[in-house]
């Protein structure tokens, strides 16, 4: 039985290590397009996560009897037969962001980030692990796009989660900056989306560099002084 | 007889120098449109120079650079070129984030002065436009001529901007003729009948850039930029407009006015020249040139743009590196390419 510590490092390398939109920069055209709003990038990520996790499962079930020669194939038939499950109750469920969101889900089928995880993880490990992983990945793409669908929305249009009633009838979209903000059009852009992709990105880094830098100086103070004497 | 024994030594050009030479060479366009516009267009430069030195500064400074940097005037040349291309009456947080696009995110994450491979001043130019193209296209009516208070309150959000202010550029008019099915008559007359014609382009402004054009010539007697470019880029504009022009008079204008308006002789000799993003070799010149004058003329006349030179100039930089590659001249004793001449003997 694998221990809570592999889950542990499973979820980290998920949310945060190897953030599938801040570290593996994967799957960036989903990103950029459909990041122009909070809902919508949310949306898409739930769709992701779903086929992910279900994709991840059957893939490590089945991992001893796909043939190694075949793989791709077999894993693009088991990700599009999950794709088209999604995609009918995303149709049903929220018709008017199913037409928003338009080719994007069909598309979770190429995601790279969906065929990356299968390959690299669901292929070689344990069920159980491999719908953590999932998951975890899906949680890590879900944050990051509602970070950068939360920023452009807020930078192009002063606005936070316009477009929640499709989701939630009722809800409304909360205007974060007063109604005579002009409004940025260029984050709604696509070159928008990539400045601001790279300046999370590299906010990560730094964050990164930070506590690396944090950790070395903590306990190892003492090493690293008696190495400089020495 | 006196006679200096070589070697002879160049005198020193630093990036100060060029900067300095450019600024100058940019004055005689300033002080025409300054008579054309008002002071609105001094007040622009200035906050566009106050903020592009202290976004340098900043940056400089977070990057862990020296702030000695802010002395080599390239900061000031982009502003004034920010401020010159930006509508004279825009408000003055349109200018500042014109700045900041430039001086930050064109330059300073590149790796500031020298690593840019985009012209920073068209970056400002081409984010606006995309992003705030309303108030990009306002430009002041002609005869138009308020008073500095009131220009201030325009610039300073204080009175509300009235569309009156503005009116329709030569360029403009002439391309929504282009885009009316049902346009008869001349470009001219059109032209003529808006009072926008003055004698020889648009009027008013064919003097500012005939100002360009005595800078521009200027920074090429005094070698600051060399010819390629700016004869590559106004020749082609001539060719292709010449070609329009003949084919149907009625429905493109002539290649003097194409010229003497909006942003042709600006780009020509001062923009296209940006040795930092533009091409090194003396053949990529003429090509960046050539290419950057035809796009010009493409995007401003069937574009739907109000003048084509930022977007024509930031596509030739991309092409930049490119016809570097394929322009190299040959080294001395070499072949193009580097190879080393075969001897004809062997």
């Amino acid at each position: 039985m694998t221990s809570r510590k592999t889950f542990q490092t499973i979820a980290w390398n998920g949310i945060w290590k190897q953030n599938t939109s801040f570290a593996q920069i994967l799957g960036l055209c989903p990103l950029l397009a459909v990041s122009t709003n909070m809902v919508n990038g949310v949306m898409l990520s739930l769709a992701t996560l779903i086929v992910m996790a279900l994709s991840n499962i059957a893939v490590a079930s089945l991992r001893h009897l796909i043939p190694h020669e075949i793989r791709i194939p077999v894993f693009i038939l088991i990700v599009a037969a999950l794709v088209t499950v999604v995609d009918l109750l995303f149709n049903a469920l929220y018709h008017e962001l199913y037409v928003i969101l338009g080719i994007f889900i069909p598309l979770i089928t190429t995601n790279c980030i969906v065929l990356a995880r299968v390959e690299a993880f669901a292929g070689k490990n344990p069920p159980v692990e491999s719908l953590f992983d999932g998951v975890f990945m899906g949680v890590g793409m879900l944050w990051s796009l509602a970070l950068l669908g939360a920023l452009r929305e807020l930078i192009s249009g002063g606005t936070l989660l316009s477009g929640i009633d499709m989701v939630i009838p009722g809800a409304r979209a909360i205007q974060v900056l007063p109604e005579e903000y002009p409004g940025f059009l260029l984050a709604a852009l696509p070159p928008g989306a990539f400045i601001l992709l790279g300046v999370l990105i590299a906010g990560k880094n730094w964050l990164d560099i930070r506590a690396a830098a944090r950790q070395k100086s903590r306990p190892a103070a003492p090493l690293a002084a008696a190495a400089e004497n020495a | 007889m006196n006679f200096i024994s070589p070697p002879y030594l160049h005198a020193e050009t630093s990036v100060r120098r060029v900067m300095n030479r450019v600024m100058l060479a940019l004055l005689p366009g300033i002080v025409v449109y300054t008579a054309l516009v008002g002071v609105a267009i001094i007040v622009q430069i200035l906050l566009a120079c106050f903020f592009a030195l202290l976004f340098e500064g900043l940056f400089q400074k977070l990057r862990g650079r020296s702030l000695a940097s802010l002395q080599d005037g390239s900061a000031l040349v982009t502003a004034c070129l920010i401020a010159l291309t930006f509508p004279p009456l825009s408000p003055w947080w349109l200018t500042v984030l014109g700045v900041f696009f430039a001086i930050v995110i064109a330059k300073q994450l590149y790796g500031g002065l020298g690593q840019n491979p985009f012209n920073p001043a068209m970056i400002a130019f081409a984010v606006c436009i995309v992003a705030f193209p309303a108030l990009m296209s306002q430009w002041p009516a002609q005869g138009l001529y308020l008073p500095l208070s009131q220009q201030m309150e325009v610039i300073f959000g204080v009175s509300p901007r009235i569309d009156a202010l503005t009116a329709a550029t030569p360029l403009d008019a002439i391309k929504t003729a282009l885009k009316m099915d049902s346009f008869t008559g001349s470009i001219q007359e059109l032209l003529k009948s808006q009072s926008l014609y003055g004698t020889f382009a648009g009027r008013g402004w064919e003097w500012v850039t005939t100002a360009y054009l005595v800078g521009g010539l200027f920074l090429v007697q005094r070698r600051v930029i060399t010819w390629q470019v700016p004869v590559a880029f106004l020749a082609s504009m001539t060719v292709i407009s010449l070609i329009c022009w003949l084919v149907d008079p009625t429905r493109f204008s002539d290649p003097l006015f194409h010229l003497f308006s909006g942003g042709t002789m600006l780009g020509a000799f001062f923009i296209a020249t940006d040795p930092v993003s533009g091409c090194a070799t003396p053949t990529g010149k003429l090509i960046f040139g050539g290419g950057a004058g035809l796009l010009a003329y493409l995007i401003r006349v069937f574009g739907g743009f109000p003048d084509g030179i930022a977007f024509s100039i930031l596509m030739m930089n991309i092409c930049a590196p490119l016809i570097d590659v394929y322009t190299q001249p040959a080294i001395f004793g070499m072949r193009r390419g580097g190879k080393k001449k075969e001897r004809e003997h062997e």
